[in-house]
């Protein structure tokens, strides 16, 4: 004990110095604006972290997929459940003891329109105000102390086939928040609310017209293809561009002294690619806005002509590292998009540094560094009535949403991710607004090659100057969990198999882990109690794309239940049941 | 043998009828479709209505168009976004012997017209009622409760589950709330 408080002391202090009260709180769902999810708190450390013990648990009354970050602010715990969507403050001098409980009551049919199980990734807080969205497509504001209602507003309409599941972000006096929904044609947007009052400050959508786009004189992008009138219409066929999906349902990123916010968007409607031949822009790449007006600065897109719903949704980490020895450091974004690559990008032009294979990539044979194009492989390109076999990686990605982390100590990319290849066969497609509008038939299953030896996930430490994996770790299901990393050179993640891990930053080894109640598909944190002490959390409660052959009880007997998934998890339901419990931990 | 031979010729009959005029036979009958075994001073050891065998099954069930057709239909209408080749997806599985909502021909009529209100859509204004039973006859091969000489013997993408008339048969239970909280979630 005598040896704790020491530590306490000589710690503390110097993780304030490093960048203020973010440090203590966790107050989005991605930690901090650089979406590093890097925390300077150090009172654990990988000497220590074995002596890490349960605090207090809670059951969260929900049992689908938990893919939420659970959000601290001062004394309080705000977590998000899946559908319904029940919001708690929990009293961390207490236990978490429960302040209160907000229930928005999304429409139930919401249920129907979510591609990828009910989930939520968390709220966010600022300035004594929580923000959270409902499946249903609604983003309130609550008082952050006693959760009185302060506004709701309905921005979705469930019927076309949004939904919301982001976590929202506040930058100033606006919420940034995006709908969800490719997979049903859903037109992609982003928007944002006043703070105080909900109303649209802007909005953008990520197809249509450059005044629909917010694309003015500003928009200065990088590559020559990018630039041109209402490229939103005219890289699609007539009218296409209004079902074509890239919603924004992923992660927003910020630099506040660019100010510039980053955010991908999602895939081109439908699946079936050959009813969407063009660049369908702006779908599956990358924004980068001002956020007062919403104006468009640069965009660069991962995957032109997305052939197999990859998706540009990851987050991008901003911070700045010296990628060639002497040449000083970079202002650049980290991205380990779904189609496999792992970009580095200037994020004050868009233009690509350096995009980097992290995962056996068979679909596309790498960028072009001029053009910025990702050159795609004849042979896998898929074709209505014929089955196009090994192609990798599969539709959730060599990574999909599951967010990664940066060390600046260490200077690597922690990345949770899966290693899944595919079958693919196109299939005709009938839009029908409110249904799934996809047009293809899939089935995945752990890539053949490498690792070849039937597991399906990773977590991979990314040197991301030198270009490649510093250390790996297989798992046997996708690490469908996102990742913390702290000043005690610790990494946290979670499995599907329902262990929770604490690794070496530098080395990779395992220095602790914890069976939980279900499998891990949400986002570890750390902060630092009231009492002064770090505490890491996480959610346990499998589901999500991959675990809904549990939370939706999908039989193992179809490879083509979950869009493909439940082909590559036919085991899952022999590991974990479903669940919905979050663990706060300390040291002992 | 003969009488074999005969009965074999009739059931062959039924199974390649074609009716074009299929509304005739689809009077609504699903306003009495229940969704519960539990029906109210009831005396005990009374099969509840909903299950009863009707004109409805025999109709469409035993005709091999019918459940062709249905199985387009099901392509077409995006239900096989949701629930998969019967495997489940968004929606429940179809192919295993649990029913949320009922596994007579009247009730899954009635969850296709009427909407189901955790997410199923109602597809009443998009589909004929002819068409509705189709798909009804279809979703019921999913499990093999349609007999096997007029269920599909193939399907129509590689990535699938064996064909309807290889589909072992199975015993319809009714299923638990699908509700997402945990006090009503496994099975």
């Amino acid at each position: 004990m005598a040896t704790w408080v020491l530590l306490v002391l000589t710690c503390v202090p110097a993780a304030f110095a490093q960048s203020g009260p973010v440090q203590k709180n966790w107050p989005m769902a991605s930690g901090n604006y650089e979406n590093s999810r890097y925390s300077a708190l150090d009172q654990i450390t990988s000497d220590n972290v074995k002596n890490l013990r349960v605090a207090w648990t809670f059951g969260t009354g929900v049992n689908r997929g938990h893919e939420e970050a659970p959000v601290v602010v001062g004394s309080t715990m705000y977590l998000v459940t899946p559908y319904p969507n029940f919001l708690y403050a929990l009293d961390l001098s207490q236990s978490g003891a429960i302040k209160w409980k907000f229930e928005p009551k999304p429409l139930a049919a919401a249920q129907g329109e979510a591609c990828c199980d009910y989930v939520n990734r968390g709220v966010a807080v600022a300035d004594g105000r929580v923000f959270m969205n409902t499946l249903d497509g609604r983003t309130i504001a609550l008082d952050a102390d006693s959760g009185k209602l302060l506004w709701d507003r309905r921005l979705c309409d469930i019927n076309v086939g949004e939904t919301m599941t982001m976590a929202p972000l506040v930058i100033g006096d606006k919420v940034l928040v995006g709908n969800a929904g490719s997979q049903f044609g859903a037109r992609g947007w982003i928007q944002a609310l006043d703070a105080k009052s909900g109303t649209t400050a802007w909005k953008a959508f990520s197809t249509g017209s450059d005044a629909d786009c917010l694309i003015g004189p500003s928009f200065k992008p990088y590559y020559a293809q990018d630039r041109g009138h209402d490229l939103g219409i005219s890289t699609w066929p007539i009218d296409q561009w209004k079902i074509g999906g890239g919603t924004v349902w992923g992660w927003v990123s910020y630099d506040p002294d660019l100010d510039l916010l980053f955010y991908g968007t999602g895939d081109p409607a439908s699946w079936n690619a050959d009813v969407r031949p063009g660049d369908n822009k702006w779908c599956s790449g990358i924004f980068a806005r001002r956020p007062s007006t919403g104006e468009a600065v640069w965009f660069y897109q991962y995957t032109a002509h997305d052939l197999y719903g990859h998706d540009g949704i990851n987050e991008s980490i901003v911070t700045d590292i010296e990628l060639k020895p002497g040449e000083g450091k970079r202002k650049v974004l980290l991205h380990a998009d779904r189609n496999g690559h792992l970009y580095v990008l200037d994020r004050q032009s868009g233009e690509v540094l350096s995009a980097t294979p992290f995962v056996r990539v068979t679909a596309t044979t790498g960028v072009d560094l001029k053009t910025g194009y990702l050159q795609f492989v004849a042979d896998k390109k898929p074709q209505l009535g014929k089955t196009v076999r090994d192609i990798a990686p599969a539709a959730p990605g060599g990574k999909d949403w599951q967010p990664s982390a940066f060390s600046p100590r260490t200077g690597l990319m922690y990345l949770p991710h899966q290693t899944l290849s595919m079958d693919f066969e196109e299939a005709p497609v009938n839009y029908i607004a409110g249904t799934p509008y996809i047009g293809a038939h899939a089935k995945f299953y752990a890539d053949p090659v490498d690792p070849g030896d039937g597991s399906r996930g990773r977590f991979t430490a990314w040197d991301p100057a030198a270009q490649k994996a510093a250390w790996t770790i297989k798992e046997r299901f996708p690490v469908w969990c996102g990742t913390v990393v702290t000043a005690g050179d610790v990494v946290f993640y979670g499995t599907m198999d329902r262990w929770f891990k604490a690794v070496d930053a530098k080395t990779g080894r395992e220095l602790w882990k914890f069976q939980v109640d279900s499998g891990i598909v949400s986002q570890p944190i750390t902060y630092l109690a009231p009492d002064g002490k770090q505490y890491v959390a996480v959610v346990a409660g499998v589901g999500g794309w991959p675990g809904k052959i549990v939370s939706n009880d999908l039989k193992p007997e179809d490879p083509g239940s979950a869009h493909g998934f439940g082909n590559a998890m036919k085991d899952l339901p022999n590991y974990t049941a479903k669940g919905g419990t979050l663990y706060v931990f300390c040291l002992q | 043998m003969l009488a074999c031979l005969y009965g074999l010729t009739l059931a062959g009959c039924k199974r390649e009828e074609r009716d074009f005029h299929g509304d005739a036979a689809s009077a609504d009958t699903t306003a009495s479709v229940q969704l519960t075994e539990l029906v109210p001073g009831l005396p005990p050891s009374i099969e509840p209505s909903a299950s009863a065998a009707g004109p409805v099954r025999a109709d469409f069930e035993k005709v091999a168009f019918h459940l062709s057709e249905g199985q387009r239909l099901y392509e077409q209408f995006n239900c096989v976004g949701c629930h998969a080749n019967g495997g489940g997806d968004i929606g429940p599985p179809l192919m295993d012997d649990v029913w949320l909502y009922g596994a007579s021909p009247e009730q899954i009529y009635a969850s296709l017209a009427q909407g189901r209100p955790n997410g199923m859509p109602a597809y009443g204004r998009k589909l004929s009622r002819q068409q509705t039973w189709q798909l009804v006859a279809y979703v019921r091969s999913m499990s093999g409760l349609t007999p096997k000489d007029a269920a599909p013997a193939r399907n129509d993408f590689t990535q699938s589950v064996p064909p309807p008339n290889s589909t072992p048969a199975t015993n319809p239970v009714s299923g638990p709330n699908p509700s997402p909280t945990a006090e009503h979630g496994s099975r």
